[in-house]
C-alpha cells in the first residue's frame, strides 16, 4: 500500500517537472527573449499552473523520456511531414482531376496502442495522411472515413493506415 | 522582388478565402458551414502573417496566435453545440 | 546570401498558398461533408505551414513564435477536423451516394 502511494506521488512528481519545463519552454518561445524578468515572470506563473492543475494535465506527459524514443520521436515527425506532403499532392491531384476520382467509405481499424496521448497522435496523424480522417474513436477500435477506399477488411485496412504511423508512436508512448 | 512573392501569395490565398467563403454561403447543412469556417479562420491566420511581413511588424504574429487558438475553441463549442450537448 | 533565402521564402509562401487554393477549391467540389473536411483539414494545415516557414525564412528573429503558431496548428487542425467529423457522423448528416461502407453505421445499428 506505501509503495502505491510512494509510486503515485512519484508519478505525479515527474508529470509536474514535465509539465513546468514544457510551459516554460512554450513561454520563452513565445517571449523570444532570455531577460531576466521575462523568466522570473516565467517560472512563477509556470509554478502556480503546476500546482493548480498538475493532475488534470497529466495526459501531456505520457512521453517517454528515453533517449531511444527521443530519437524515435524525430524519425516519426520526418515520416509525418512525408506523409503530410504526399496527402496535400495527392488530394490536389483528385480536387484538380476534372471527373473528381474519389470512392469514399468509413472502415474500422484497430490499434494496438494503449496510452490517451498515443491515441490521440495516431488519431491526428491519421486525419493528416493520404485521403484518410479519423471519425470517431471506441476503445482500440478507430472508425477511418478514407477518400479512395482499398480495402474494407479491417486487417488489410489497419495494415495500410494505421502500421505506419504505430511503430514510431509504440515506442514513444507505448 | 520579395513583395512581388508576398502579394502574390497573397492573391492566391485571397482565391481560396473566397472559395472558402462561397461553401460558406452555399451550405447547404450546418456542419459544411462549420467547416468552411474552420478553413476561413486558418486562412486569416495566414492573412495575418502575411500582413505582418509586408509591414514588418513582429506585434501580429502575437494576434495571429492568439486567433488560432480562439478559431479551434470556437469550432470545438460550435461542434458540441449541434451536438447538443449544452 | 540574404538574398537566396529571401527567393526560398517568398517561394514557400507561394507554395503554401497554391495549397490552400486546392483546399479551397477541394471544399466546393467535394459532394459530402467528410470529403470536404478531409479537403480543408489536410490542406490548410500544410498550406500554413509552409506560409509560417517562408516568413521564418524572411524574418528569422520571428522564427521562434511562429513555431509555436506552428506547432499549435498541428496539434489543433486535426483534433477539430475529427470532432467535426463525428458529431457530423452523430447528427446523421448527408452523405454521398458514393460512399461504399459506412462500418460506423453498421455497428451502432448492431448496438441500438
Amino acid at each position: 500500500m506505501d509503495k502505491l502511494v510512494n509510486k503515485h506521488r512519484s508519478g505525479r512528481l515527474r508529470s509536474g517537472i514535465i509539465l513546468f519545463f514544457v510551459l516554460m519552454l512554450f513561454w520563452l518561445m513565445l517571449s523570444s527573449q532570455l531577460r531576466i524578468d521575462v523568466f522570473v515572470i516565467g517560472t512563477i506563473v509556470a509554478l502556480v499552473i503546476v500546482l493548480l492543475y498538475g493532475d488534470g494535465l497529466s495526459f501531456l506527459t505520457e512521453l517517454r523520456l528515453t533517449p531511444k524514443a527521443i530519437l524515435t520521436g524525430f524519425q516519426y515527425y520526418g515520416y509525418f511531414f512525408k506523409e503530410l506532403f504526399k496527402s496535400n499532392f495527392k488530394l490536389a491531384g483528385i480536387v484538380l482531376s476534372p471527373s473528381l476520382p474519389i470512392n469514399p467509405a468509413i472502415v474500422k481499424v484497430r490499434t494496438r496502442l494503449q496510452s490517451r496521448m498515443g491515441r490521440l497522435m495516431l488519431a491526428n496523424s491519421i486525419t493528416l495522411t493520404p485521403g484518410t480522417l479519423s471519425v470517431e474513436m471506441d476503445g482500440e477500435w478507430l472508425y477511418v472515413h478514407w477518400v479512395c477506399m482499398e480495402t474494407a477488411d479491417i486487417e488489410q485496412a489497419t495494415a495500410r493506415i494505421v502500421s505506419g504511423f504505430e511503430s514510431y508512436l509504440e515506442v514513444m508512448y507505448g | 522582388m520579395v513583395e512581388i512573392l508576398i502579394m502574390l501569395a497573397a492573391g492566391i490565398t485571397g482565391a481560396a478565402f473566397l472559395l472558402a467563403l462561397g461553401r460558406f454561403v452555399l451550405g447547404p447543412s450546418r456542419f459544411d458551414r462549420v467547416v468552411a469556417f474552420d478553413v476561413l479562420t486558418v486562412i486569416a491566420i495566414t492573412f495575418i502573417v502575411l500582413a505582418a511581413l509586408l509591414e514588418n511588424r513582429g506585434i501580429y504574429l502575437d494576434a495571429a496566435l492568439v486567433y488560432a487558438l480562439l478559431s479551434f475553441l470556437g469550432v470545438i463549442a460550435i461542434a458540441r453545440y449541434l451536438e447538443g450537448r449544452f | 546570401m540574404e538574398a537566396i533565402m529571401d527567393i526560398i521564402g517568398g517561394l514557400l509562401m507561394v507554395g503554401g498558398a497554391c495549397f490552400l487554393l486546392f483546399g479551397g477549391l477541394g471544399l466546393i467540389r467535394m459532394p459530402d461533408i467528410y470529403n470536404r473536411i478531409q479537403a480543408g483539414s489536410k490542406t490548410t494545415t500544410l498550406g500554413t505551414l509552409l506560409t509560417l516557414a517562408g516568413a521564418a525564412c524572411l524574418q528569422p528573429a520571428w522564427g521562434w513564435k511562429l513555431l509555436l503558431i506552428g506547432i499549435f496548428l498541428i496539434f489543433t487542425n486535426p483534433v477539430s477536423a475529427q470532432v467535426l467529423a463525428s458529431t457530423a457522423h452523430r447528427r446523421g448528416a448527408h452523405q454521398s451516394p458514393l460512399t461504399e461502407v459506412d462500418r460506423l453505421a453498421e455497428d451502432r445499428e448492431g448496438k441500438a
